[in-house]
């Protein structure tokens, strides 16, 4: 093959491949990285035997009532985690919105302080999203014991963090003259929110809200594994005790739910859009 | 008095079912939530905030810190480099190249990759694998593989089929056909989501210590459940610190890359 048939760009490609593959060799070591481990007699043997348990499917009544409760014990922390995100989200959301500013439309002082709101509103919010929901519900189970009440704070809390950001990001980008025009006719911030921003910015609010309960299902499925209640601690109790035929009934409702929340959600935004 | 416009029967009946599922979700999980707002309880709830501060800053901790933190970055690069060559391969058959058939079953499989959360194929992979980042690196991988193959397979989808038909048709083999026709314009949007999910594995890789999996996750469950709030909050500090870090780097990158 002669030199002007080959790809000029090989060279360098080359390089970056091997820069790369020499990153890799660390990373290998930090990670522990022995796929050997997964063919260890032990582990096998506890993965075989724990397998093994999958069939049949635990169905006993007993276990099914259980089961049942805290499949809706997850559906129910999810809406009232939501519910609580919005309680904290919408007054931050409208705080953040620069077009409900009364004091950017003419030349008056004070400026100054609804900037300093902001910034303060939009720190408060990055703290509360930028610790994740886990990590908040391993800290109110200290505080308020084992149970839902964790979790569900801790979905409020996170999920308030993000839904306030993105409120106010759609607030921000819809339409503000309608808004502007309302405020400078002299009506009030809400007022001109409701009649100058909802009408256009109130469905893709209501979609995102819909998307974020669907991601709070999928998220207090989790919850469980550090005792805020649902299918995730009786999944951590099934595990724990290396009953198979639990797991894989839990599992099983896991999957059944997540694609459940992920139709239902759809399902809504499409009838909403 | 007049009726009020735009306001319909239905969206009445849907206000009135999404409070009724809100006040249900309150009543079921029999939420005490005016016990949290009594005096005593808020007390509680303030020392139990106080104790988190200071920080401990002390030397030791922070090389223990450092090299879990180390722990967690390498758990989320590899995971989601083992993720998007798992991704590619199955987005191949499951964005419809290898007939019918494949199809389906690539999109099943990444299906079921993708709807067990993180956390549980970390339970099941420090089962499989022992104790450690490697059962971390596993579980993140095996949940990532599932995201990214639907995206990448979406990706190839949409990119125009016309480059590889020439090579193919100038008879090309698959492999260079593939390198040469369809990689080039996909790459960037397949770097760009494996970089976005890469900002969210390195949150995830923090928290899968919790069932131990090793990494900054481990360290904080240890330390909380020791009564060490001091510990735990230099931990959660180190966690924001390198969620910024990787969105940062994550950024420069896709700039850089121009995707």
């Amino acid at each position: 093959m002669s030199a002007t048939l080959r790809d000029p760009a090989a060279l360098p490609r080359l390089g970056w491949t091997l820069t790369a593959l020499m990153l890799l060799w660390p990373l290998l070591q930090l990670a522990d990285f022995r796929p050997a481990a997964l063919f260890e007699p032990g582990n096998l043997a506890a993965m075989g035997h724990f397998l093994a348990g999958f069939l049949p499917l635990e169905t006993s009544p007993d276990f099914l009532a259980l089961l049942g409760r805290a499949t809706v014990d997850t559906l129910a922390m999810a809406t009232a985690g939501i519910a609580l995100a919005v309680l904290l989200a919408v007054p931050l959301g409208v705080v953040l919105t620069r077009s409900l500013s009364v004091s950017a439309i003419g030349p008056g002082r004070g400026g100054w302080v609804g900037q300093a709101v902001r910034g303060a509103a939009r720190m408060l919010l990055a703290v509360l999203r930028g610790v994740p929901e886990l990590v908040w519900a391993l800290l109110f189970v200290r505080v308020f014991g084992l149970g839902p009440a964790a979790g569900v704070l801790a979905l409020g809390i996170t999920y308030g963090g993000m839904l306030g950001k993105v409120y106010g990001e759609i607030l921000e980008s819809t339409d503000a003259r309608p808004a502007r025009s309302l405020l400078e006719a002299g009506s009030g911030r809400l007022a001109a929110l409701a009649y100058g921003l909802l009408p256009n910015a109130g469905q893709e609010l209501l979609s995102y809200t819909v998307y974020r309960w669907e991601c709070a299902v999928r998220a207090s499925v989790v919850m469980g594994f550090v005792g805020a209640g649902g299918l995730g601690q009786l999944m951590d109790q099934s595990m724990k005790m290396l009953n198979g035929g639990e797991a894989a009934t839990i599992l099983a409702t896991f999957l059944v739910l997540v694609l459940a929340a992920d139709g239902a959600s759809e399902a809504l935004r499409r009838r909403m859009a | 008095m007049s009726r009020r416009a735009g306001v319909s029967g239905g969206a009445v009946l849907a206000v009135g079912l999404l409070l009724a599922a809100v006040a249900g979700s309150f009543a079921w999980l029999d939420m005490p939530l005016a016990a949290l707002f009594t005096a005593t309880a808020v007390e509680e709830a303030g020392g139990f905030v106080a104790r988190f501060f200071p920080p401990d800053l002390s030397a030791g901790f922070l090389a223990k810190v450092a090299w879990a933190g180390l722990e967690t970055l390498a758990i989320s690069l590899l995971s989601t480099l083992l993720a998007a060559l798992g991704g590619a391969v199955l987005a191949l058959p499951a964005a419809g190249r290898h007939g019918l058939a494949g199809r389906h079953a690539a999109r099943f499989v990444l299906n079921l990759l993708r709807s067990v959360p993180e956390l549980v194929w970390a339970t099941l992979m420090v089962l499989a694998a022992g104790l450690g980042p490697f059962a971390g690196t596993l579980a993140l991988a095996l949940h990532t593989t599932g995201v990214l193959g639907r995206l990448f397979a979406e990706a190839l989808e949409n990119s125009p089929p016309t480059p590889a038909e020439a090579l193919a048709g100038g008879g090309a083999p698959a492999l260079v056909t593939f390198l040469y026709g369809t990689l080039p314009l996909v790459a960037p949007q397949w770097l760009a989501y494996a970089l976005y999910r890469w900002e969210m594995n390195i949150r995830m890789a923090a928290i899968l210590g919790f069932v131990g999996a090793g990494g900054l996750g481990a360290l904080l469950y240890y330390s909380l459940s020791l009564f060490q709030e001091a510990q735990a909050s230099t931990v959660i500090i180190a966690m924001l610190a390198m969620a910024v870090a990787v969105d940062g780097a994550s950024a420069w990158l896709r700039r850089r890359a121009g995707a």
